[in-house]
């Protein structure tokens, strides 16, 4: 139930990012989602691609420091409130949200979630029968 | 195993009638053969008849760094061309280089020293011994592969470069043991990991170490990844080049072949010997040597020395670990501040890699000191809080140790620029300016 999302080091320095989506986009790997958390003088670069593993091998063999992370990401209707129902539910059974972010196409949004609890979280969504994403 | 019982368990008494005699010569030799000298001397209103013994030492004069360059390319050189057959060249950043000459005799001394290292540090004719120092000009490569010929030891002249090809070499030849730079080890340990190798599919037992100031948390580090025991080697071009002290099984001090590079250690503001084991500025004086002697040369390296018989049975006084060298010390808004100091706490914190990089500038006429770190790979987290609290932690710990504050950088691994040779760790751009 949950999804693999890939982890990149990054120093601030323009043109880090492109080097990533070079490599990426080099050996054919689609990003399906990504944010960027930064700080004055690095930045982590969270992403969601085709074939993670595969992700891995060449980002490691290109010298970044890579990890994996568990995540949890769910679709609802693209329209007004869906996500506040769901965050709703989170917040009642008491799963902090150490970060997440979200892309709308369409009809759909989806959501990715990195919870403190992920198990439990994922409990709490089937429950309330969310549509949790299990692969991309 | 002591390659030379009769000098290196000399009674006290013995080796200072032997420096004594020995410095008389020198400074008759130097005195007829070195006009830079014989001016200095006759301006102090001095003869060589006034040196009597080892302790008249202190009525001669120093030589510095800047007189050799002064004396560029060959004007400190006592022996006629005819009679050197080898140069070496320091590698001076600044200025000139400095030329250093050796005689005959001067190399087959040098060989004898560093056969006395090699021995200490345990190595026999059964090793299989690669001189991982850089061969030509340096006296690093040349001076290590001679002791080791002489000891009769196999030596692979790898020199430095091409990495993976020597682990390859270290591990088909069965070598056993390396002279490189610390720095240089540590970059041996990251290759061979990376080439997916450990410590177990090498064999390597015994490493000689210098060229370069280090501590001893980078003494364990190379120990734990490279599965072998690091000794210090100490020495310097303008004194002879790899094997003036070097450390036994002890490990508490490097002994001094102290019948050929007399060492006396003296305050550098004041000029005057210190005794006792105080810390100074270390000073020798090349007692055998033809090519290009040296009275009381100034080495910049503060350290201290220690007297007394040690339990491997030499006798000779030992010199503790640099401290740093008086010219490499940064003066960062007013507090003495040495790159091996940062080194320490670097090395002491697992999730770093031994690598670093001091960025020194000046803003609003403040000094700001930055320390660059590369994050382990291994190390690294996806929790932002985590990364940020582990680059306080170091944050902390600096400012700790070095008592102003440094402003931390977490680099991706493998950003900071290796270094082949000796380890340059600090960029000062305030000399820019």
């Amino acid at each position: 139930m949950t999804i693999k999302q890939l982890s990149v080091f990054l120093e601030n320095k323009t043109g880090r990012i492109n080097e990533v989506t070079k490599i990426l986009a080099r050996h054919s790997i689609n990003m399906q989602a990504f944010s960027m958390a930064e700080t004055t003088d690095f930045g982590i670069l969270r992403l969601i691609v085709s074939e993670v593993d595969r992700a891995v091998e060449i980002l490691r063999e290109a010298n970044f420091a890579v990890m994996l992370t568990d995540v949890v990401c769910l679709r609802c209707d693209n329209v007004a409130g869906s996500l506040s129902v769901i965050l709703e539910q989170l917040a009642e059974n008491q799963i902090f949200i150490e970060y997440m972010y979200a892309f709308a196409e369409g009809e759909q949004a989806n959501v990715i979630i990195r919870p403190n609890d992920i198990t439990r979280c994922v409990e709490v969504l089937s429950d309330c029968k969310c549509n949790v994403v299990k692969e991309f | 195993m002591i390659w030379n019982p009769n000098k290196e368990c000399m009674s006290r008494d013995e080796m200072h009638s032997l420096q004594g005699k020995r410095l008389q010569k020198l400074v008759q030799y130097v005195y007829h053969n070195v006009p830079f000298y014989r001016n200095k001397m006759q301006a102090m209103d001095l003869a060589p008849e006034d040196i009597r013994s080892i302790d008249d030492i202190v009525k001669l004069p120093f030589t510095t760094k800047q007189d050799l360059r002064d004396n560029y390319p060959y004007g400190l050189q006592a022996a006629p061309p005819s009679e050197i057959v080898r140069v070496h060249a320091s590698s001076g950043t600044t200025g000139n280089p400095t030329i250093v000459g050796y005689t005959r005799k001067d190399l087959a001394v040098w060989s004898e020293v560093m056969a006395r290292c090699l021995t200490a540090f345990g190595v026999t004719r059964d090793d299989t011994f690669s001189v991982s120092y850089g061969y030509g000009l340096f006296t690093g490569g040349l001076g290590a592969h001679y002791g080791v010929e002489n000891l009769g030891a196999t030596v692979i002249p790898t020199s430095t470069g091409n990495t993976e090809k020597h682990i390859r070499l270290i591990r088909d030849l069965k070598i056993s043991g390396i002279a490189c730079t610390p720095s240089y080890a540590l970059y041996l340990a990251e290759t061979l990991e990376k080439m997916g190798l450990s410590k177990d599919d090498i064999g390597l037992r015994i490493g000689a170490f210098g060229a370069e100031p280090w501590t001893e948390n980078m003494r364990r580090e190379i120990e734990d990844r490279l599965g072998l025991k690091g000794f210090n080697l100490y020495g310097l071009s303008e004194i002879m080049g790899p094997g003036v002290s070097y450390e036994c099984q002890e490990q508490n001090g490097s002994h001094i072949c102290e019948d050929h590079f007399y060492p006396e250690i003296i305050n550098p503001d004041t000029l005057e010997q210190l005794h006792g084991g105080e810390q100074g500025e270390l000073v020798f004086t090349t007692l055998t040597k033809e090519g290009m002697p040296l009275l009381r040369y100034r080495t910049k390296d503060l350290c201290t020395l220690m007297e007394g018989e040690c339990a491997c049975g030499r006798t000779s006084v030992r010199m503790g670990r640099i401290m740093g060298r008086s010219d490499d010390m940064l003066i960062i808004r007013g507090i003495n501040v040495f790159p091996s100091q940062v080194e320490s706490v670097i090395l002491e914190m697992s999730e770093f890699e031994p690598q670093y990089m001091l960025i020194v500038d000046r803003q609003n006429n403040l000094d700001t000191l930055q320390v660059q770190v590369e994050v382990r790979r291994d190390f690294f987290s996806d929790d932002i809080g985590r990364m940020l609290s582990l680059k306080k932690q170091l944050a902390d710990k600096l400012r700790s140790v070095l008592s102003i504050s440094a402003d931390v950088r977490l680099m991706e691994p493998g950003s900071i620029e290796r270094s082949q040779g000796k380890g340059r760790h600090v960029i000062d751009k305030r000399m820019l300016k």
